[in-house]
C-alpha cells in the first residue's frame, strides 16, 4: 500500500475543510447578493401608483404593473385549477392502487422524466396544441402550459405523502365498511392534507416565476387582462423580460426591477411560509 | 356501490395516464411540427453550421455547441462546490446545517428571470471590467484560442457561471440525501481505522453513494441544458460557431425564445426541430438520472429494512 505521511494527510484534510466552508459561503453569498440587488434596485420604484396603474406603451413615463400583476395571478390560478384535481387523482392512483404494478411504474417513471423536461419545450407544446389551432395567443394557453409543468410535481408529492399514511388507518376504514373510494378520500387524503397542501403550494411558487412558457403562450399586452381566453394577457415575467432586454429607457429598466422585486417577494413568501408552517409534517 | 368504486379507480387511472399521454404528445407534436425542416435538411441539420434566415438555410450545430459548452462550464464549476458544500452541511451542527441547507434551497426557488436580470445588470459588467481582463491579460491566457482576447462581458463563460449558481442547489440537495444514506457503521469504521474526514468522504461515502451522486449530476445537467431565461439574458444570442469561451453564442433554449416570435415557415419548422433535439437530449439525461437515482432508492429501502 502507498504510504502517505501524516502531515500531508492532515493538510489535505484542512484544505478540504476550508474549501467546503468556502463553497457553502459562496452559495449562500450568491443567494444574498442576488436578493440584495433585486431589493436595492426594486425598492426605488415601490409606491402605491406603481401597483395601481397599468403598463404604458414604450416611452410613456408613468406606467405601473397593475395589469401584469392581475394577469399573472389569473394565469397561475387558472393553472392551479386545471392541474390540481387530476394531479391529486393521479397521485392517488400511484399510491393506493397497487394491483397494476407495471402501469404504475411506467407512469411514475414518465412523471419523473416530465419533471425534468425544460419549461421552454412545454411552452412550445402549448403553442402547438392551443395557439396554432385557435390562431391567437391567450392567457388560457399559458395556464395550460403551467398546469403541464405542475402536474407531475403534484402527482409525485401526492404519492409520497399518501405513502406516509400508516396502513392501519386504511384497514380500519375498510373494516368499518367504507368503500375504497370513501376510505381514500375521507380518511387517507384527509390525514395527509398538510403534505398535499405543501406540495401544491411549492409547485405553485415554482410555477409563478416561470417565464419561458409564457413567451410562447400569453405574450404581453398593455391593457387589462380582459380577454383571458382569446387574447394576449399581460403578466409579470414577460414584463420583466421585455423591460430589461428590449428597452433603451432607464424608466423601464427601473419598472422592470420593481416587477422583479414583486415577483421574487411573492415567490419567496409562498415558498418560505409553506416550508415553515408545514415543517413538522415533512420529517 | 362497488360500481362507483371501480369508476373512481378508472378515473384515477385516466388522470395518471395523462402524464404518459403528455410525454408521448411532446414527441409526436414536435416531430409533426418540425417535419418540413427534417424533410428539407435531413439529418445533416444536426451538424450544419449555417443559420441564415435570408437564404432559408438552417443548421443546429451552433446552438448545440452553445448548449453543450455552457452546460459543461456550469457542471465543472458547480460539481466540486456542490460536493464539498454537501459534505460540510451533513457534518455541520444540526441548527447551522439546517439553516444553511434551507438558504441554499432558496437559490432553487428564485425565478430564473431574476437570475437573468442579475446577470445582465450585475454580473456581465463585472465580468467585462474585472474577470475577463484578468483571465485574458493578467494571467496571459488570452494566447490560447480557447480563451481569446475579445470580450464584452456577455458570452458562454458568463452564461455558464450563472447556470452553475442555478444548478448548484439541485445537485447539493441530492448529494446531501446520498451522504446521509451512508450507514453510520461504515463511517465510524473508517474513522476507527484512522481515516481523516476527507479520506472517509472520498473512500467511503463517495464510493457508497456513487450512483446517487451520478443521478444528482444528471439532474443538474438536465436543468442546465434546458434553462432558458437566465441564459437568454447574458449569452449574446449570436447564431455563429463560438470561437472562444468569451464569445457570444446561443443555446437551443435561448434560440427558441429569441427567434420564435418573428419566425415564419421553414425557420419556424427549423426551430421546432431544434426543440425536438433538446427534448431528445433532456429525455435521455432524465432517463439516466432516474436509472441511477432509482438504484439508490432501492438501496435505501434495503438499508432501512
Amino acid at each position: 500500500m502507498k504510504r502517505r505521511p501524516l502531515t500531508w494527510r492532515k493538510l489535505t484534510n484542512q484544505f478540504v475543510k476550508i474549501f467546503s466552508t468556502a463553497a457553502v459561503l459562496l452559495a449562500v453569498g450568491a443567494m444574498l447578493w442576488i436578493l440584495y440587488t433585486v431589493a436595492c434596485y426594486g425598492f426605488r420604484s415601490m409606491n402605491l401608483s406603481f401597483f395601481m396603474t397599468p403598463t404604458m406603451p414604450y416611452g410613456a413615463v408613468r406606467g405601473g404593473i397593475a395589469n401584469a400583476l392581475l394577469g399573472s395571478v389569473m394565469i397561475t390560478f387558472g393553472a392551479a385549477v386545471l392541474a390540481v384535481p387530476p394531479a391529486l387523482c393521479a397521485g392517488i392512483f400511484l399510491a393506493e392502487y397497487k394491483d397494476w404494478k407495471t402501469v404504475s411504474n411506467i407512469l411514475r417513471f414518465s412523471a419523473n422524466v416530465m419533471m425534468g423536461i425544460p419549461s421552454v419545450l412545454v411552452g412550445l407544446f402549448a403553442y402547438i396544441i392551443l395557439v396554432l389551432p385557435t390562431g391567437n395567443f391567450s392567457g388560457f394557453a399559458a395556464s395550460v402550459a403551467l398546469a403541464i409543468i405542475m402536474f407531475p410535481v403534484i402527482m409525485r408529492t401526492t404519492e409520497d405523502m399518501l405513502g406516509m399514511v400508516p396502513d392501519a388507518l386504511r384497514e380500519s376504514a375498510l373494516a368499518l365498511g367504507m368503500t375504497r373510494t370513501r376510505a381514500t378520500l375521507c380518511i387517507v387524503c384527509l390525514s395527509a392534507r398538510k403534505g398535499l397542501l405543501t406540495g401544491i403550494l411549492l409547485s405553485l411558487s415554482r410555477v409563478s416565476g416561470e417565464t419561458a412558457p409564457l413567451l410562447f403562450t400569453a405574450l404581453f399586452s398593455d391593457g387589462w387582462p380582459k380577454n383571458y381566453f382569446t387574447g394576449p394577457t399581460a403578466n409579470m415575467p414577460v414584463l420583466i423580460t421585455e423591460y430589461s432586454t428590449n428597452s433603451p429607457f432607464e424608466v423601464m429598466h427601473q419598472a422592470g426591477w420593481g416587477a422583479a422585486l414583486v415577483v421574487t417577494v411573492l415567490v419567496l413568501v409562498i415558498n418560505l411560509s409553506t416550508r415553515i408552517i408545514f415543517r413538522e409534517k415533512k420529517t | 356501490m362497488f360500481r362507483y368504486d371501480t369508476a373512481f379507480k378508472w378515473f384515477c387511472l385516466i388522470c395518471a395516464g395523462l402524464v404518459g399521454v403528455l410525454m408521448l404528445g411532446f414527441f409526436i407534436q414536435l416531430f409533426i411540427s418540425s417535419f418540413s425542416a427534417w424533410r428539407e435538411f435531413g439529418l445533416p441539420f444536426l451538424w450544419s453550421r449555417e443559420w441564415d434566415p435570408v437564404n432559408d438555410k438552417y443548421g443546429a450545430l451552433p446552438s448545440i455547441v452553445g448548449t453543450l459548452s455552457t452546460t459543461v462550464i456550469a457542471l465543472v464549476i458547480a460539481l466540486p462546490l456542490a460536493f464539498s458544500a454537501a459534505l460540510y452541511l451533513v457534518d455541520a451542527r444540526p441548527i447551522v446545517g439546517e439553516v444553511l441547507s434551507h438558504s441554499i434551497d432558496l437559490l432553487a426557488a428564485i425565478p430564473s428571470v431574476i437570475y437573468g436580470m442579475w446577470g445582465l445588470f450585475v454580473l456581465a459588467p463585472l465580468m467585462q471590467r474585472y474577470v475577463q481582463p484578468f483571465l485574458s491579460d493578467t494571467l496571459g491566457l488570452g494566447r490560447f484560442s480557447l480563451i481569446g482576447t475579445e470580450f464584452n462581458g456577455f458570452g458562454i463563460l458568463t452564461a455558464g457561471l450563472i447556470l452553475s449558481i442555478m444548478i448548484l442547489p439541485y445537485i447539493c440537495a441530492i448529494m446531501r440525501d446520498v451522504f446521509r444514506m451512508t450507514p453510520p457503521m461504515l463511517r465510524e469504521s473508517a474513522y476507527g481505522v484512522g481515516c481523516t474526514k476527507w479520506e472517509t468522504a472520498r473512500d467511503i461515502v463517495l464510493r457508497y453513494g456513487i450512483r446517487g451522486i451520478l443521478g444528482g449530476v444528471f439532474i443538474g445537467l438536465g436543468r442546465a441544458l434546458g434553462e432558458t431565461m437566465a441564459v437568454l439574458f447574458v449569452i449574446g444570442n449570436i447564431m455563429e460557431m463560438p470561437s472562444s469561451i468569451f464569445s457570444g453564442s446561443a443555446t437551443i433554449a435561448s434560440t427558441l425564445a429569441n427567434h420564435f416570435a418573428e419566425a415564419q415557415g421553414l425557420q419556424r419548422s427549423a426551430l421546432f426541430a431544434l426543440g425536438l433535439v433538446l427534448l431528445v437530449m433532456s429525455f435521455g439525461i432524465q432517463v439516466l438520472a432516474q436509472y441511477y437515482l432509482h438504484a439508490t432508492g432501492a438501496k435505501r429501502g434495503e438499508a432501512k429494512g
